[in-house]
Order: structure tokens, then C-alpha cells, then sequence
């Protein structure tokens, strides 16, 4: 795995907001990769610098100084419109608050990020309706935002982000709004898009969220303190036992 | 642990023998607290002594099969219609470590929290590997249905435990912090803020509401 090229790499990231003395420095030279097939949390608290990170890994905000790779890409040799065009074809981006466009439907919803990058409207339909039907709701496909429930709306949520193929999926909080059994729904389709072959990054502060994840990453004041792989499920029934 | 009430439940289903006991009790905890035979029989024998479940012959091979009472239908109603109790709070080694840890000289407190964390949060892990396994609808016969629901329901409660103790070292390590910042040690690494003496004043007037 370690081989190939990593889906999103950050190399010696440091982001600094405002200048002088009120510089905030959100993350200092933050080294960080998702490989195909991984989904990777991050944990810290509010202020550790873990929704940078991610707004810096979708091309959303670019950094101080370092590098953020997409597929091998320098997002910062791409301009802003060959960012726009990446964050449109490679990568899916899902929201604690959904960010669906409540005039669109579901599939329409869907479907848009492919029309804007020119593919018909025909084809990027039906490519939607296969995305919905895959997170579990083909039948809403019709249906308006404000028609569907937290968890309905979230699934189509991640169908837009994860709709033609794209190989890194961002997700910020995106059980925040959604009661336990929900959410751990959420997180079940988000693991299986990864175990699909997607790259995944969840921002969450949230252990119970942070465990569907193969590492965790945890942030502190814009750095990486410690990183958990997993230590195999045979060391369960120990764990289990002493408790 | 209540094995003895939990003995007695099962046995409301029909009549057992202590090793279909155990490996009913295992099958709707997941394994999670292993039972050996030898407890499963003492209990039985005590709770023949209590009157609460009455050898019922043996089976073919041999085995003496024991029967719920009145008095032991009794218990277990009683069992399912009162709350566990939970006056006096289990001994947590965790939260003594740490209350230890805050106050003898020399610990690094963040250390301690940290390594904690990841220990816990890979045991997570291992739980939700666990739930991955399974769909997140169970199927098959009503009966491993009603087994495969009690042990995610288990699982669940593993996990929520341990959620609950990071959220409790996020805690800490909040306040810990907050505690450092509003009493800054003599050989503070953070510069003193550089403010005049009367904004001070005010700083602190506002600290401390």
C-alpha cells in the first residue's frame, strides 16, 4: 500500500491566518497522506486545526507554505480554475449541515457537479440515479431537500460526493445533526465507499465515529501528536474481559 | 455480576443443563465475559439451595437437567422490573490513575491522557471491526435473530463506554489546560502577555467571573 501514490498527501503543510501579531498559526508543518482503500480520521479539539486541514486537502484554502497533492497533482501548479475543476471530477466533499440546494432534487442535486463540468445533462442523470441507489435511497431520487429526513438528506449528500468515480471523499462532521443510529448508517456507507477503493478523510470529535476509521489522527494546536493504527480484533475479547 | 439472575432467565425458556447454559449465555453476550462450567454449577447449586430452580432428571446422556421454580420466576421478574443499582460507583482504575496523576509531583499528566486516548480509541476500533462484520439488518431464523440482536446490543454498550472515556480525557485534558492557562507556572515556555498595567487590571477582573 505504502508504494503507491498516496490518493491526498500533505507535505510539511504550515497555514497561517492573519499577519503580525495576531498571526494564528492553524497548522504547523502538518505531514499527512490517505491511501486508496483507507478511511483516516481526525480528532482534536475545536481550534487543533482539523477543519484547515481539510479545507487545504479539498483545494478549498491553500497553504502558507508546504504542499497538497491530489492523485500525485500539486493542487498549487493547478490555478484556481484547474482547482475548481479537480474539486468537481476528484474530489466528493460532505458537510455536518448537508449543503444541498433545496430548489434542486435529490438527483438533481446529485447530478450537478457533473453538469457543471460539461457532461450532459442525460448522462449525468442517470449517473446520479445509480449514486442514490447505491447509498441506499434510488426511490427519493424526485424528491426536494426539505421533503427528506437528516439522514435521507446526508445520503445524498454523500452520492454528490462521491458521484463519477471520485477517489477522495472529505467528509467534515458529517454525523453532527444526526442521531446515533443514523449516523453510524452514515458511517457504515462511508466505510464501504472506502473499502470500495475511495480515500477517505473524516474530520470528527467523536470517538465513536473516529473507530470506523483504520487510523486516527490526532491534532493539537495545528500538530499531529499521535496516530493510531489498529491492533487487530483478536486482542478483543481481552480487552473485553478486563473490563 | 448477576450470572445467577441471568442463569435464571434462561432457564425460564425451558430446561437446561449447565453446559447448554453457559453456551447460551455466551451466545447472547458475544463472549464478552466468559463463564467456565465450574461457576455455571455452583450457582445452580446455590440457587437449588435457594429454591429458586429444581433438578429435573437427566437427558439421555446423562446430563441433570435443572427447571425455573415459582419462587425463581418470581426473582427474575423482579430482575427485569427493578433498575440496576448503582450506588456504589465501581472502582475505575483510570479515573483513580489519573486523580493520582494530578497530584503526585513529576507525572506528565498530558502523558498519561494521551496514551490513554489511543488505547482506547484501538480498543474502538476493534469493536466497530467487530460491527462491521455484521449487516446493519440482521436476518435469519427468529432465534439467531433474537441472539445476533442481543450481542450488538452488547457491543454497543462496549462502545459506548469507551466513547465515553475519551469524551471524559478530552475533558480532562480541557480543563487541565484551562487550569494551566488562568495560573501560568513561574518558568511559563508562553511569553507574558505585553499589556499595560490597568488593561491587566480588567483582563483579570474578567478571568475571574
Amino acid at each position: 500500500m505504502t508504494t503507491t501514490t498516496p490518493v491526498l498527501q500533505l507535505s510539511d503543510v504550515t497555514r497561517v491566518h492573519g499577519e503580525g501579531e495576531t498571526a494564528v498559526q492553524a497548522l504547523r508543518s502538518v505531514s499527512f497522506a490517505a491511501y486508496a482503500g483507507e478511511l483516516v480520521a481526525v480528532m482534536g479539539p475545536s481550534g487543533s486545526g482539523k477543519s484547515t486541514l481539510l479545507t487545504l486537502a479539498g483545494g478549498l484554502d491553500s497553504p502558507t507554505s508546504g504542499a497538497v497533492a491530489v492523485e500525485g497533482t500539486d493542487l498549487a501548479s493547478l490555478g484556481a480554475n484547474g482547482r475548481a475543476r479537480m474539486r468537481r471530477t476528484s474530489i466528493g466533499y460532505v458537510f455536518q449541515d448537508f449543503n444541498l440546494i433545496p430548489a434542486l432534487t435529490a438527483a438533481e442535486n446529485v447530478a450537478l457537479p457533473r453538469e457543471l463540468d460539461g457532461e450532459s445533462s442525460r448522462s449525468a442523470r442517470r449517473l446520479a440515479r445509480a449514486a442514490l441507489e447505491e447509498v441506499g435511497i434510488g426511490e427519493l431520487a424526485d424528491r426536494f431537500p426539505d421533503n427528506m429526513s437528516g439522514g435521507q438528506q446526508q445520503r445524498v449528500a454523500i452520492a454528490r460526493a462521491v458521484v463519477g468515480e471520485r477517489r477522495l471523499i472529505l467528509a467534515d462532521e458529517p454525523t453532527g445533526a444526526l442521531d446515533t443510529e443514523t449516523g453510524e448508517d452514515i458511517l457504515r456507507l462511508l466505510r464501504a465507499r472506502c473499502d470500495a477503493g475511495a480515500a477517505g478523510v473524516l474530520v470528527t470529535h467523536e470517538a465513536r465515529h473516529a473507530a470506523w476509521a483504520d487510523r486516527v489522527v490526532f491534532l493539537r494546536d495545528g500538530v499531529v501528536v499521535d496516530e493510531t493504527g489498529s491492533a487487530g480484533a483478536d486482542t478483543l475479547l481481552d480487552a473485553g474481559a478486563g473490563r | 455480576m448477576s450470572v445467577r439472575q441471568a442463569l435464571l432467565a434462561l432457564l425460564e425458556q425451558g430446561p437446561m443443563y449447565g453446559y447448554q447454559l453457559r453456551a447460551e449465555f455466551e451466545r447472547r453476550t458475544g463472549s464478552t465475559w466468559p463463564l467456565n462450567v465450574g461457576q455455571v454449577y455452583t450457582t445452580l447449586t446455590r440457587l437449588e439451595r435457594d429454591g429458586l430452580v429444581a433438578e429435573s432428571g437427566a437427558d439421555g446422556e446423562g446430563h441433570v437437567v435443572y427447571r425455573v421454580t415459582d419462587a425463581g420466576r418470581d426473582e427474575v421478574a423482579a430482575w427485569f422490573t427493578t433498575p440496576v443499582e448503582r450506588t456504589q460507583p465501581p472502582r475505575d482504575e483510570l479515573a483513580i490513575k489519573l486523580a493520582l496523576a494530578v497530584t503526585v509531583p513529576g507525572v506528565d499528566v498530558g502523558a498519561v491522557i494521551q496514551q490513554q486516548r489511543s488505547a482506547t480509541i484501538a480498543a474502538l476500533q476493534d469493536y466497530t471491526r467487530l460491527k462491521r462484520g455484521r449487516p446493519a439488518e440482521v436476518g435469519g431464523s427468529a432465534e439467531s435473530r433474537g441472539a445476533d440482536m442481543a450481542w450488538m446490543l452488547v457491543l454497543d454498550s462496549l462502545v459506548f463506554a469507551a466513547e465515553a472515556e475519551v469524551r471524559w480525557l478530552d475533558h480532562c485534558e480541557a480543563r487541565l489546560r484551562r487550569a494551566q492557562l488562568e495560573r501560568p507556572p513561574a518558568d511559563s515556555s508562553a511569553p507574558p502577555p505585553v499589556v499595560d498595567p490597568q488593561e491587566s487590571q480588567t483582563n483579570r477582573e474578567g478571568s475571574r467571573r
